[in-house]
């Protein structure tokens, strides 16, 4: 049977790579991502988890570690933070592209100087390019669910990629939701065992990531592209028979809240999209046409539903818990750059929540009205910070 | 040499440069240790000598990896293969150069030593990065001209001793610490058995010479592990549970000076006299400091255990 518990996105994160019965855990701790390597000690040390957990001395030997025993067939899973993923970069690198369906959980967190523990999207978002899928999530159910259907679409044969599970740092990882922890058995339906046909193995030896020529290597990063791409098709499936299998649908690629017909849209990821959604039913019974689209996945980037969804708006709100320096937040440059030659509405980029700055639903609120009446004023420019101390007035006051 | 096994699982074809002591060492390993083992390489000479995709001359299962992470690696595959419950009798290798054991991977190893992880992880030890281009590494020996010591006017040949690993891996109280030396075929194969039948971590520190690197010629290379041995320069010692045994060592008249082990290779052509000394009183006190470990681990240390 399944059972509800009070749980934060951490404790979530643990739950979900039980049931998905990882049989490899290597992984360090940093915070704010502690609790769950603690929670899946806890798990082992009561025999609830059959799972061999190496204390690696290192992120990078971290994913080293998950990358050296998925090569040798194991269903492995790790979580890191922020500078932990920094230091991984290397081993995202490597872990894509030797195809190797690893899940980890993300705890976002801003990279210092000057230090700081708490959300920002840039530690995720500087990994885009590393072959990985990067999943956000916007509550703590969406975690457990994510994390079990990550590893069913990231194993596929087709597909063949690792997985980043993203929560928030502190605002999912430490708050208590209620979450449905699944029964073993229907799990164990949805998610059977993993057992890849390729592997180090003695009887059949092989060799993984030796040397190769220029006329070779190309064509294996296109065949990474084309996994990817491929990854677009496999998540929409992997969805509908999550809530066929469960009864929820954790969002697909990108989920669409109210946008039927809408004439302003504002595209957010990850936890504040849910305090978004409650503004966004505020300003419709204020009588206002928009609506919001949640970004789940930023790899693959869902750039045809994004054209799709925008077909018929004039102004489009893109709010970036994350900065690219010298240019602007990444999800807006991407939105942008899926537009052009298809669609051309206004488009203004929203930088919010840096290191884990507040944002209240009034806060919130300007935003969404400030996106609104730029259907009919100029755009007064491309990219806002939003609540610098400087300005508190404007969006406190 | 009767106890050598025929079998061979490195084949021909592979792309080390001759006289190279690497190539021996793995050859020489795996007779040692058979089919049942897994090998995994990072970033050093041994990445390119299999060969290159689609080719490979090693029949055992092999993995490449990045260049400091030969100790875990080793952890992630043991760790896999008790997770699938394979309870096959296999020897899980970390095969690195000096600077993948004794540098930039050091943090690895050790996390791997210290978590215990039934592994041999060998040094295969050339005294510096000779894939890139012989660059001085941690293991470079006192005296030695790299590409990055480059004598010049200013005599900036390698001033610092060579860090010794066998005392770093000691300290982590490993179960097995070995040296071996490609000159002496048949103790180098006795000692990789002896380190299969130990669980735990294993550690061995193969010297192998690089004529390329050493400006030494390609067919003295077993001619230069002798003279090592019979200098004293690289002593044959073993630490089993914190014991050490010195396995082989030169009879009294058998022992050179360290010059002679000095003179057939260019890297140290520039030494004065002075620095020659310097060596030789480095090599006699390590030996002698060595040799007393022996005495008191052999013979005292333990003994009312």
């Amino acid at each position: 049977m399944s059972e509800h518990k009070i749980v934060t996105g951490n404790y979530s994160s643990a739950y979900g790579a039980r049931l998905a019965r990882a049989e490899v855990v290597s992984a360090y701790p940093i915070t704010p991502q502690t609790s769950v390597v603690e929670k899946i000690a806890e798990f082992v040390a009561d025999g609830k988890m059959d799972t061999e957990y190496v204390k690696v001395e290192s992120e990078h030997s971290a994913m080293a570690g998950c990358i050296a025993a998925s090569t040798a067939g194991a269903r492995t899973y790790t979580a890191t933070s922020a500078h932990g993923l920094a230091l991984m970069h290397e081993m995202l690198m490597w872990a894509a592209r030797a195809r190797l369906p690893i899940v980890m959980t993300n705890v976002n967190r801003a990279m210092g100087p000057p230090w700081s523990v708490w959300a920002d999207h840039l530690d995720t978002i500087a990994q885009k390019g590393t072959g990985w899928l990067q999943f956000f999530c916007e509550n703590n159910q969406e975690v457990l669910d994510s994390i079990l259907m990550a590893y069913k679409i990231c194993e596929d044969e087709d597909i063949m990629l690792p997985g980043m599970i993203v929560e928030d740092a502190f605002i999912l990882s430490h708050t208590r939701e209620p979450v449905e922890i699944y029964d073993q058995e229907k799990v164990d339906e949805f998610l059977p065992s993993y057992d890849p046909d390729v592997k180090l193995d003695i009887e059949n030896p092989a060799g993984f990531g030796s040397l190769v020529m220029p006329d070779w290597y190309m064509d294996f990063a296109k065949k990474l592209e084309e996994a990817m791409e491929g990854a677009k098709g496999k998540i929409k499936e992997v969805n509908k028979e999550f809530e066929e299998t469960f009864g929820r649908d954790p969002g697909g690629l990108i989920e669409e809240y109210k946008t039927d017909g809408v004439d302003v849209l504002v595209i957010t990821m990850g936890s504040i999209s849910g305090t978004s959604k409650d503004v966004i039913d505020e300003l419709r019974d204020e009588g206002h046409n928009i609506g919001l689209a949640r970004l789940r996945t930023l790899r693959p980037f869902p750039k045809e539903e994004i054209r799709e969804l925008t077909k018929n708006v004039n102004v489009v709100g893109i709010l970036d818990r994350s900065y690219s320096f010298g240019a602007a937040g990444d999800a807006a440059r991407e939105i942008k750059e899926a537009l052009y030659g298809h669609n051309s509405p206004i488009v203004k980029n929203y930088i919010v929540g840096l290191g884990g700055r507040d944002l209240t639903p009034e806060i919130l609120k300007k935003i969404f009205l400030d996106t609104l009446e730029l259907q009919d004023k100029e755009l007064d420019q491309e990219v806002e910070w939003v609540d610098l101390r400087i300005d508190r007035k404007k969006w406190r006051g | 040499m009767a106890n050598i096994p025929e079998k061979e699982l490195m084949n021909s074809g592979h792309n080390a440069c001759p006289g190279c002591g690497a190539a021996h060492a793995m050859r020489y390993m795996l007779k040692a240790l058979g089919k049942n083992t897994t090998v995994n390489i990072p970033a050093c000479c041994w990445a390119v000598i299999p060969g290159v995709y689609p080719s490979r001359n090693l029949d055992v299962p092999l993995l490449y990896t990045a260049f400091e992470t030969t100790g875990v690696s080793s952890s992630g595959i043991r760790a896999a293969l008790d997770a699938k419950g394979i309870d096959a009798d296999i020897n899980v290798v970390g095969f690195a150069g000096d600077g993948g054991t004794a540098d930039i991977g050091i943090q690895a190893l050790s996390g791997a030593v210290e978590r215990g992880t039934d592994t041999i992880q060998v040094m295969y030890d050339n005294e510096a990065y000779m894939n890139t281009g012989i660059q001085r590494s941690g293991s470079t020996p006192q005296g030695a001209w790299t590409t990055t010591t480059p004598v010049g006017s200013e005599k900036a040949w390698k001033k610092q001793p060579k860090k010794d690993m066998m005392e770093i891996m000691e300290s982590h109280n490993i179960p097995y610490a070995a040296t071996v030396n490609i000159a002496y075929p048949d103790l180098f194969i006795e000692k990789f058995k002896k380190a299969a039948e130990i669980r735990g971590p294993k550690f061995i520190h193969i010297y192998a010479p690089c004529p390329t690197g050493w400006r030494a010629k390609p067919n003295k290379s077993i001619e230069l592990g002798e003279l090592a041995f019979k200098s004293r320069v690289f002593p044959l010692y073993e630490i089993e549970h914190g014991v050490y045994n010195v396995y082989k060592e030169p009879k009294e008249d058998e022992v050179i000076p360290v010059k002679e082990y000095l003179k057939p290779q260019g890297r140290f052509r520039h030494l004065p006299k002075e620095e020659v000394d310097m060596i030789q009183k480095n090599v006699d006190r390590y030996w002698k400091r060595l040799k007393k470990k022996e005495k008191f681990t052999k013979e005292e240390l333990y003994q009312e255990d």
